[in-house]
């Protein structure tokens, strides 16, 4: 674990932590957008960091190009306003109890993964990324690769068939 | 270690998606801030990859595409929403609330 690894691992994760802290205080949702954007970015480099670079790869392909893409057309195509007639936060009272329930959360999430965690021999990560991804997806879980392509064919044919329909007042 | 501190910063992003989905109105917004939750697991999946092998990313691969689904179906409600009521506000679904 070298210095300089250590460096970039703590720039993309305080890069990650900032950008979403950005993203959800953004009153627009472009701006958020493009926030949450920077946070796929970080997401992505920490991936590499952590040996995960085909992963990584598909995160900015899917997330950070398709999905967001997504989200962004949406935005422009509803013409919602200017950002000060928006929607605006909630009122203070759940506003207050969300930031409880957050830290609740937070500490959970922290008190449990302080644990130590059984390691495991694993074979020293090596050149070829993919192989092992595809070897597991296409044998082990085959049925969830499978199962994953009916969601989406649903999940294609569900959005034309609300998107496409007319409202009824 | 780099995998407890990689699941540290996991559990911060997931509660700052937790806050999102509590404090916004904004459906567009809280449909982003259920990505970034979604995020947060995938990079646990990732740093646990490190520890247990490489079922880890197929998990993160399967999880990117129902993202995705989760994101088409969510925004064509989202349009109809719109179509409806002319505002993405969520106060404004409460006809079950009555």
């Amino acid at each position: 674990m070298t210095p300089f690894y250590r460096f970039q691992f703590y720039l993309f994760a305080l890069m990650a932590i900032g950008a979403a802290v950005l993203f959800v205080t953004r009153r627009s949702p472009v701006a958020a957008a493009l926030w949450l954007v920077n946070v796929m970015f970080a997401l992505s480099g920490l991936y590499v960091m952590l040996d995960a670079p085909f992963v990584a790869a598909v995160q900015v392909l899917v997330y950070a190009g398709a999905i967001m893409v997504v989200f962004i057309f949406v935005v422009m195509l509803l013409n919602l306003g200017r950002p000060g007639q928006l929607p605006d936060l909630r009122a203070a009272a759940p506003r207050l109890a969300a930031g409880v329930v957050g830290v609740a959360i937070l500490a959970n999430l922290l008190a449990v993964r302080r644990n130590t965690f059984p390691s495991v021999e694993l074979a020293p990560p090596t050149d070829n990324v993919v192989t092992p991804v595809a070897e597991s997806l296409f044998t082990e879980y085959l049925l969830a690769f499978e199962l994953t392509s009916v969601v989406l064919l649903v999940a294609v044919i569900g959005a034309v068939v609300l998107a496409k329909r007319k409202a009824t007042a | 270690m780099m995998i407890v501190d990689a699941l540290i910063v996991s559990a911060i992003l997931f509660s700052i998606g937790v806050v999102g989905v509590l404090t916004r109105r904004n459906a567009i917004i809280l449909f982003m801030c259920v990505e970034l939750m979604l995020n947060a697991v995938n990079l646990s999946f990732v740093a646990f990859a490190k520890l247990h092998g490489v079922s880890g990313h197929v998990f993160v691969i399967l999880v990117m595409t129902i993202a995705a689904a989760e994101a088409a179906v969510g925004l064509a409600i989202v349009i109809s929403v719109f179509r409806h009521f002319g505002a993405v506000d969520l106060q404004n679904l409460k006809l079950l609330r009555r």
